[in-house]
């Protein structure tokens, strides 16, 4: 039997509406990235079927909600650490579509100019602190962050971004229990989109939430969340960093999703049981938000002009890609050490 | 000018670096209260504060991944991994992390940590409390690597390694701990990369590292007094950058090369070392690169088969003269 989750999906602050303690312009601002996450990850998908797209990726396609929600509530100087599955974090930090889309292209024009590939999309700018493709790896990485922001006296908090399937290997335990001890202000969030590579979390784990059902053994608060509600994801972000901030250590947050394609791209989901992608499509994320957005009293028109604008922006980006050259061939060799060189003798 | 124990010079070694700059912080199991299973970090808890020196629970995977984070974003961490042999534990930050967090970020991502870690035999500790596993860390680019032989050397290549903004990955040896060397007052700051020539000689070149440069050292002046044989002896100190030039320096001078190596047979450092003399100074050599190693097993604990497998100066002395004289 599931228990009922500590915060219920859908709970408010105030009235719900426009004035409540979202307000218009933040809800504005998180349906805009829902959709541009969206469009950019299906822009993703078909230059991966015109063959532009290189090497692997693995789409957020189903799971805005959740990069939305925690990324809205985020002040600038906070700290994201994704994995591969980073494309929809790294953009809701504000990183511009042409650089996602041509570090998966592997231009000149990519984040790290087709250093990394999709699955280390990193831009320390936007406080996007990397992507990591070893499972369970950046958790640890997210502490030591965490570490210095409360030996510096820094207010910034360390966001750790991972699916259901990093909840069963050792580092997400040696981190949960390691940031309780040491009360550090990290976030860990897991996506829990009900699958690892192709198995069910389910088969593989000995309870039914892989990360809120742990919590209590870092005496930490079980969470779990709609997380297909940018609304409750923000709510919940927004608190979490708060009491972070405040001192009061870390906070595990588990959030229900799904994700509409296959694991990476090579994959065509066929291990999923009839109907079960449709019923989630009924909780669509972005569905959701819209319809909130136009019972709230939003005209469709504005809602509308936000769809097409971020459109726009997608196929800027998408022709700017396809324009840009591949990286330059000094890359080979650059900055492997710190003195921008490789070279590891005299 | 002082003699300290090797073992103590590791603890004024971090001493002298956090009081140089309050972004150095350094943890590690039972490093903090207790001083370390080794003794090497009595004091520095009572002098920096318990806010810079941090016990951490039995967690390789967090220190490792701790002190990265910490480094990316502004700090300086020394961290421990009480011995050597653990690093199979967190490898990952090893072979997968450290080194690469720059290069795949195009330069975006620094790491500028260092690793300390008690390394090697000689302590009875059986084959997984022993190993010599430099060669763990050496084949992975982006890292650095260090082993220090002496007081000296602990204190100034330590304070290199902090001040480096690469990774590096500090080997002590759990056997020289209680050794004793004379040390400067004052600040001690080194260079990485650089090898030293601890014992000019003629016939031929031994390189070591570590418990092994003491070894060598006693095999070169055997092999002076009972076989009039001057062998030069070079402490390679750093793995990685790797001072090839002050190696095959010597090579032209002396012509023959030997190793001596603590690490099982197998892809051992020295078996870079002679690659590369091999490609680049082959019409230097006046016979066939000796490697001297601990043969490819684990290691015994007890102590008549510990000893029968490491290399010792009677073995170094025996391998050389039957070479030279050959
Ligand atoms: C240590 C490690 N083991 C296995 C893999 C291969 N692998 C990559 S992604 C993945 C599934 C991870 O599942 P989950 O944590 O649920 O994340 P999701 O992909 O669903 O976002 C696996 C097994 C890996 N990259 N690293
Ligand atoms: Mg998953």
């Amino acid at each position: 039997m599931a228990r009922k989750p500590a915060h219920a999906p859908g709970e408010t602050a105030g009235q719900p509406g426009l004035n409540d303690d979202i307000g218009e312009k933040m809800r504005l601002t998180m349906y805009r990235m829902q959709v541009e996450i969206r469009q950019s990850e299906q822009r993703a998908y078909d230059l991966f079927l015109q063959n532009l797209v290189k090497g692997t990726s693995h789409l957020s396609l189903g799971q805005e909600a959740v990069a939305t929600g925690f990324a809205a509530a985020m002040k600038p100087g906070d700290l994201s650490f994704c994995t591969y599955r980073g494309h929809a974090h790294t953009l809701a930090r504000g990183v511009p579509i042409e650089r996602v889309l041509g570090e998966l292209m592997q231009r000149d024009n990519g984040l790290m100019r087709g250093k990394g590939g999709s699955m280390h999309l990193t831009s320390v700018e936007h406080g996007v602190m990397g992507s990591y493709a070893i499972v369970g790896a950046h958790l640890p990485i997210a502490c030591g962050a965490a570490w210095r922001a409360q030996y510096k006296g820094d207010k910034d908090v360390s966001v750790c971004f991972f699916g259901d399937g990093t909840t069963n290997i050792g580092a997400f335990h040696e981190a949960l229990n390691f940031a309780a001890v040491w009360k550090l202000p990290v976030i860990f969030v897991c996506e829990n989109n009900l699958y690892m590579e192709y198995t069910p979390i389910g088969e593989v784990t000995s309870v039914e939430h892989p990360a809120a059902d742990r919590a209590a053994s870092y005496g930490l608060e079980r969470i779990v969340l709609d997380g297909q509600d940018a609304d409750t994801i923000y709510r919940a972000a927004r608190a979490a960093y708060d009491k972070a901030r405040a001192g009061g250590g870390p906070s595990l947050i588990e959030c229900m999703t799904y994700r509409y394609s296959g694991h990476s791209r090579a994959d065509p989901a066929k291990y999923r049981p009839d109907g079960e992608l449709d019923a989630w499509k009924k909780r669509d994320p972005i569905k959701i938000y819209r319809d909130r957005l136009i019972q709230f009293g939003i005209a469709e028109n504005v809602i509308a002009g936000i769809e097409t604008d971020v459109n726009r922006r997608v196929d800027e980006a998408t022709e700017k890609c396809k324009a840009a050259p591949p990286p330059s061939l000094d890359l080979l060799t650059s900055d492997v050490y710190a003195d921008g060189g490789w070279a590891w003798r005299n | 000018m002082a003699e300290l124990t090797y073992r103590d010079a590791v603890t004024r070694g971090i001493a002298q670096e956090m009081a140089r700059d309050p972004d150095v912080v350094f943890f590690g199991e039972d490093v903090a209260k207790a001083g370390g299973v080794f003794k090497t970090t009595v004091g520095l808890l009572e002098q920096f504060g318990p806010l810079r020196v941090r016990d951490p629970p039995i967690s390789e995977l967090a220190i490792m991944g701790a002190a990265m984070g910490a480094a990316m974003t502004g700090l300086k961490p020394i961290a421990e991994i009480m011995f050597s042999d653990f690093f199979a534990v967190c490898f990952d930050y090893i072979a997968n992390e450290f080194g690469k967090s720059r290069y795949m970020s195009n330069g975006q991502l620094k790491c500028p940590l260092v690793v300390r870690t008690g390394n090697g035999a000689g302590s009875r500790f059986g084959a997984q409390h022993s190993q010599s596993v430099e060669n763990w860390c050496m084949m992975i680019p982006g890292l650095k690597v260090v082993a220090p032989s002496t007081p000296r050397d602990v204190i100034g290549l330590l304070a290199a390694a902090v001040r480096d903004p690469d990774p590096v990955i500090f080997f002590e040896h759990k056997s020289l701990y209680a050794t004793k060397g004379e040390v400067p007052d004052g600040e001690i700051v080194d260079q990485l990369g650089t090898a030293k020539i601890v014992r000019p000689g003629r016939d031929a070149t031994i390189l070591a590292l570590a418990f092994m440069v003491p070894r060598a050292l006693e095999a070169a002046e055997k092999l002076k007094a009972e076989h009039g044989l001057d062998c030069e002896v070079i402490d390679v100190r750093s793995l990685v950058p790797l001072d090839t030039q002050t190696i095959l320096g010597s090579l032209a001078r002396t012509h023959r090369l030997f190793t001596v190596e603590e690490n099982p047979r197998l892809c051992g450092w020295g078996a870079e070392i002679v690659s590369i003399a091999a490609d680049e100074a082959f019409y230097d050599l006046d016979g066939p690169p000796v490697r001297i190693t601990t043969p490819h097993l684990p290691l015994p604990a007890t102590d008549i088969l510990e000893d029968m497998v490491l290399p010792t100066a009677d073995r170094i002395v025996d391998r050389v003269r039957r070479s030279l004289s050959a």
